[in-house]
Parts: structure tokens; C-alpha cells; sequence
């Protein structure tokens, strides 16, 4: 029983490192670019949400999806305004570029007077419900964190396979110059894709901030999504949210079963295994340049 | 405009191309050498934590800039190289052994993650490096009875033969003679044929390895000497800060030395240099600045963390070639006046180079 706890709460922190990783995949397949701010835009979509519900007083119904919408937009605009000027340069250039991005988000975050340096909760219907299951007791969020996420899967895989769009995404992905020359719009399917992985990050922030508080820093805890993304291959969508539960379970059990210390490590011995052994992830395509 | 008239081979290579070089680095030295007497000793300090960084930035820039492995990771070697240094001045070993315990220690760990990191490439490596540099900050926080864990080691001043040097000034002549050195050592590397190799793999891995490279081997010898490098300059570090603890080592620190590399000017030995005199003024700018902003602005505790993201996105779009770039294009303009042209730098861009495929 003991076991089976560890593993619901493991695999509700799992879901928010592969909702997290799923932005860095979403943006590494349509760009060739890993993100480092995805963090950061996280916890600017916590915010959104904390804003929406306490200053404007809006609903949680409401303001959920209005703080997704408002960080998919954003994501369009950062896009626009600095990705898209520096494509073609080295892929560390936008590393850098998008570190120098988490900065200003924390930093500005941060310097919101009264508010940025402090921790907030955020006002959820379902805070501090715990459901009992014999003697399995789970809290309502961890709950509300896997529906949430396998619903948000559901909705990202139709749309990959079935609609247009999606599958516009995909072959953009595979070769850009291809989809190009097929008339795909590839540089506002790159601003779209931003959008989508801000709007993802927005979600991992408004399921995470009922279970840590909302504050500045909640951003780092994407530097453990990167794990989950290597995990399960850099370039696949379900490998992301496999990668993402293994890390969650991992962490969750080594937490328990290990001296301490072992468990804020365990992703990193993980993914060092990982490329030890199957540098290519769970799921990673394997392709070789041919001469 | 300045012609350079070849009459030997070997000026080909050789470290002053002309008599302005000789002239100018000369200056420098002088006014390095003359800093003690000139500067005031708060300023004293700050250039002897330039000179620190620097140590460190060529480290990192042999490795990033020259050879085109990007590590997450780098504070980690920092981090061995100054626990070796503090634990060993401590138990009362001669100074100048300890240097070098922590270069080589350092260099082991270069080593050790470098094997791995063979294997993987790009985004892997960042990763591969990011993970060990979490590691390694955990295991000094946790190996207490040798590094005292999170309560922190205090350093004792370096010392041999009952000759300490204790004061700012003698310590500044000490991360002098390292710097030198350490710059005189990567220059001399750059022109050899290790050098060479280097920046062959960093421009195209598989030509360099169709002219006879040994990949693996070059590509661990570059991890271990920037890993080496970085603790000689952690090992400095530590006698100058006199405090060691884990989370001077962490993830922040580690991205401030890629930051300090990137704004300083990648694949440039100057770049080292003018990086770490960016990242050491700079904080010195903000609080100076600090007195002319409203209040609001001015006493908020992120004004650091933006000024630096806003600084690192304005050189990655406008200005690729970090401060030494600048430089270049400054000196270029006035040695072709009136003749230069906008195009002259231009960057080539490159749609179709994928990192899946290589």
C-alpha cells in the first residue's frame, strides 16, 4: 500500500515534469531549439493565474483558461520578437537566448513591488480535498494533476494526427525545407508552436501551484523536466510524458527508500545512465547523416 | 592600415604579430604590475577576481569556444578544484603542490564526465554536463566530515615554507603570475597542432575526423584541460573568498561562466578576459545605477537577474561576437576609414545544418 502511495504521488509530479518536457520537445522538434526558459514561463502562467484570480476577481473557470490563453499568446509574441530574428545561428546562440529570457522573466517577476518576492496560494475548489480509497488516500490535486495531464495528452495527440494543423507541425518537424517547398507556412507554424508550448507550460504551472505555492523561483524546477525530455528521447511527444513519470517515480521512491539527499540527484544519475546507455532516450528516433 | 611584410616563416605564428601588439600588451603589463601602488585596494580586489574568472574563462573558452562542447556543468570543476585547495592548504600541504592537486583532480573529473560525453552531442552534452554539475554540488553538500556540507569550510591563506601570503597585494601578484601563465599556456596551445585539431573539431567533426582526428581522444583531452583550468581557478578562488560552501557552486554559477563567455566573445582568448571584467563590474554598474532610478525600480531584488537576461539577449541578436567582436569591428572601422562596409561581419546563416543528423 505503502508502495502504491509513493507511485500516485511519483506519478503526479511525473505529469508536471512532462508537462514541462512536453514544451521542450514541442519547441526541439519544430525548431532544432531546446528552451531553457520553459521554467520561467511557467511560473509566469502560475501568475497569470494567481493574477486572473485575485486581482480581477475572475472565477477559477474563467481565469484558467484565460491565464492559458494569455501565455500562448505571449509565447507567439517572444517568438516573434527574439526567436525568430536569431534562427539559423548556432543552436547555442538560442540557448543562451533563452536563458538571458528566464532571466528577465524572474528578474521582472521578481520586481513587481509586494508581490513577486513573496509565496502565494492559489485559490483552488479542490485545495486540501483528499479522497479515501481503503486505506489509499489521495489528495484532490495530485488527482486533478494526472486527469489533467492524460486529458491534455488526449487533446495534443488527436491534434498531431487528425487535424491539419497537426500534422502541418509534423512535417515541418521532420524537414523544414520540405514543408516549405510544400507551401507549409513553416516561420508562423514556429510562432504557433512557441504558443503551444507556453500554453502547455501554463497549464504545468496552474496544476503545480496548488501543491507548492506560487512563487519567483518555482521556475527551476523545469531543470529537472530536462532530465525527463533526455529520458525519453529529446524528439518525442509520448517520450516526454514517459520520461516525465519515470523521473516523477524515481525521485518519489528514491525520496523514501534512500538516504537522503539521493532523491534531488536521482533524475540527474538517471539521465547520465541514460546516456550512458541509450543516448538516443526511451523513444528517440534514431537517424544517421549518410555521406 | 597596416601591412605586415613576411620574411619568415615563423611569424606565421608568432604570439606578437607587430610592434603595436608588443607596444599595447606591454602598457598592459606595466599597468598590471604597477595596480597594487595605483588602484585602491577595494579595486585591487575586484581585479584580482577578474583575473580569477579569467583563469577560469579560458578554461571554459577552450573548451566552448575552441573546440565547440558547450558544458552546463562548469561549476562543478570550480567547485573540486577549490575543496581540494581549502582541504589540503588546510591540513597544512605547501601551496603550490595544492595548485596543482586541484588542476589535477579537476582535470580527473574533466575526464571522467568528458567519457560519456563522447558519445552524445549538442542539447546531450549540455545535459550530460548540467547533470554532473547537480551531482557534484550535492555530493560536496553531503560529504560533511571532508568538506563540512552546507555549514561551509573556511580557507586558511596560502602558505609554504612559513612564507604566507596573506595580504591583498601579494595575492594579487599570485592570480597574476596564473593568469599569465595560464593565457600564455592556451596561446601557445592554440598555434600547435593540438590547437589545431581543436578548432577543426569544432568547425565540422566529420572533417576533422576524415583528416586523421582522433575524436575521442582530443575531445577529452579538451574536457580535461578546461576541467584543469577551472580548478586552478577554483583553487584561487577559494583563498580569495575564504569561505567555501555547496551553492557557491551551483546551477547560477555555472551559467554565469557560460554568460561570461558568450558576452566576453566566443572562440577569442581577449573574450576571456573582457568577460570577466564584464562580470565582475557589472554588478558594480547596477548598484551604481541604482541611486539614479526611482526607488521602486532601483531597491528591487530581480533588477540584477533582468539587467543580466536583457544584456545576454541584446548580445546574442545584435552582437554574436561578444565584447571582443565589438572590438574587432571598432578597430576595423578605423583602420579602413572611410572604406568600411556594413556587410563586413555578416553572419552566415545556416537553415539546413540539423543536430539530429549529425
Amino acid at each position: 500500500m505503502q508502495v502504491l502511495q509513493l507511485l500516485i504521488s511519483g506519478v503526479a509530479q511525473g505529469c508536471i515534469y512532462g508537462l514541462i518536457a512536453l514544451g521542450f520537445v514541442l519547441i526541439y522538434k519544430a525548431t532544432e531549439t531546446v528552451s531553457f526558459a520553459q521554467g520561467d514561463l511557467m511560473m509566469v502562467g502560475a501568475f497569470a493565474g494567481l493574477a486572473a484570480m485575485t486581482w480581477l476577481g475572475l472565477p477559477f473557470w474563467v481565469s484558467v483558461p484565460a491565464a492559458i490563453v494569455a501565455m500562448g499568446v505571449f509565447g507567439v509574441l517572444l517568438e516573434r520578437l527574439v526567436i525568430r530574428p536569431i534562427l539559423g545561428q548556432p543552436a547555442f546562440s538560442i540557448v543562451m537566448l533563452t536563458i538571458g529570457v528566464g532571466y528577465v522573466l524572474r528578474g521582472l517577476i521578481t520586481m513587481i513591488p509586494d508581490v513577486g518576492t513573496d509565496t502565494h496560494t492559489m485559490p483552488v475548489p479542490y485545495a486540501g480535498q483528499v479522497l479515501q480509497m481503503g486505506a489509499l488516500v489521495v489528495a484532490a490535486e495530485q488527482l486533478v494533476v494526472i486527469a489533467f495531464t492524460t486529458v491534455l495528452c488526449l487533446g495534443l495527440f488527436a491534434m498531431f494526427k487528425y487535424s491539419k494543423l497537426g500534422i502541418a507541425m509534423q512535417a515541418s518537424s521532420q524537414n523544414q525545407l520540405a514543408a516549405y517547398y510544400m507551401g507549409i507556412p513553416v516561420q508562423s507554424l514556429n510562432g504557433l508552436v512557441w504558443g503551444l508550448a507556453a500554453g502547455v507550460a501554463a497549464v504545468a504551472g496552474l496544476l503545480l501551484a496548488p501543491i507548492t505555492f506560487v512563487h519567483a523561483n518555482m521556475g527551476f524546477i523545469g531543470l529537472k523536466a530536462f532530465p525527463a525530455a533526455v529520458v525519453g528521447g529529446f524528439g518525442s511527444l509520448p517520450g516526454a510524458i514517459v520520461g516525465g513519470l519515470v523521473i516523477g517515480i524515481v525521485e518519489s521512491l528514491a525520496g523514501f527508500y534512500l538516504p537522503e539527499g539521493v532523491k534531488d540527484i536521482a533524475p540527474y544519475i538517471v539521465v547520465l545512465l541514460m546516456l550512458v546507455l541509450k543516448p538516443n532516450g526511451l523513444f528517440g528516433e534514431k537517424l544517421r547523416k549518410k555521406v | 592600415m597596416r601591412f605586415i611584410f613576411k620574411t619568415q616563416y615563423n611569424q606565421d605564428i608568432a604570439l606578437a604579430k607587430h610592434g603595436g601588439h608588443v607596444f599595447w600588451y606591454s602598457l598592459l603589463a606595466l599597468f598590471l604590475v604597477a595596480a597594487p601602488w595605483v588602484l585602491a585596494e577595494y579595486w585591487l580586489a575586484q581585479l584580482t577576481f577578474v583575473l580569477i574568472y579569467a583563469v577560469v574563462g579560458l578554461g571554459l573558452m577552450l573548451l566552448a569556444g575552441f573546440t565547440g562542447l558547450f558544458s552546463m556543468g562548469h561549476a562543478a570543476f570550480l567547485g573540486v578544484g577549490a575543496y581540494t585547495e581549502a582541504v589540503m592548504v588546510n591540513a597544512g600541504v605547501p601551496f603550490p603542490l595544492a595548485l596543482v592537486c586541484a588542476g589535477l583532480f579537476s582535470a580527473i573529473a574533466g575526464v571522467v564526465v568528458g567519457l560519456p560525453a563522447l558519445r552524445v552531442k549538442g542539447i546531450y552534452l549540455g545535459m550530460a554536463t548540467l547533470s554532473f554539475g547537480f551531482i557534484v554540488e550535492e555530493g560536496i553538500a553531503r560529504w560533511e566530515h571532508m568538506t563540512g556540507g552546507n555549514a561551509g569550510l573556511s580557507v586558511n591563506p596560502p602558505a609554504m615554507m612559513g612564507w604566507t601570503l596573506d595580504s591583498t597585494e601579494s595575492f594579487y601578484f599570485l592570480c597574476l603570475v596564473v593568469a599569465v601563465g595560464a593565457t600564455l599556456a592556451i596561446l601557445n596551445l592554440l598555434r600547435s597542432s593540438t590547437g589545431r585539431a581543436f578548432v577543426a573539431i569544432r568547425d565540422s567533426e566529420i572533417s576533422a575526423q576524415s583528416m586523421g582526428i582522433h575524436l575521442a581522444r582530443y575531445k577529452t583531452l579538451s574536457f580535461a584541460l578546461s576541467a584543469a583550468l577551472a580548478g586552478i581557478g577554483g583553487a584561487l578562488y577559494a583563498h580569495k573568498i575564504q569561505f567555501l560552501s555547496p551553492d557557491q557552486f551551483n546551477i547560477i554559477q555555472s551559467i554565469d561562466l557560460l554568460l561570461m563567455v558568450v558576452i566576453g566573445g566566443l572562440g577569442s582568448v581577449h573574450g576571456a578576459f573582457l568577460g570577466a571584467t564584464f562580470l565582475i563590474v557589472m554588478p558594480q554598474l547596477i548598484a551604481m545605477g541604482k541611486d539614479f532610478l526611482p526607488a521602486a525600480i532601483g531597491g528591487a531584488t530581480g533588477l540584477q537577474g533582468t539587467v543580466y537576461g536583457i544584456v545576454l539577449i541584446a548580445f546574442v541578436l545584435f552582437e554574436p561576437l561578444g565584447l571582443y567582436g565589438r572590438w574587432l569591428k571598432v578597430r576595423t572601422w578605423f583602420q579602413l576609414f572611410p572604406f568600411y562596409r556594413r556587410g563586413m561581419f555578416k553572419r552566415q546563416k545556416s537553415f539546413q545544418k540539423s543536430d539530429r543528423l549529425k
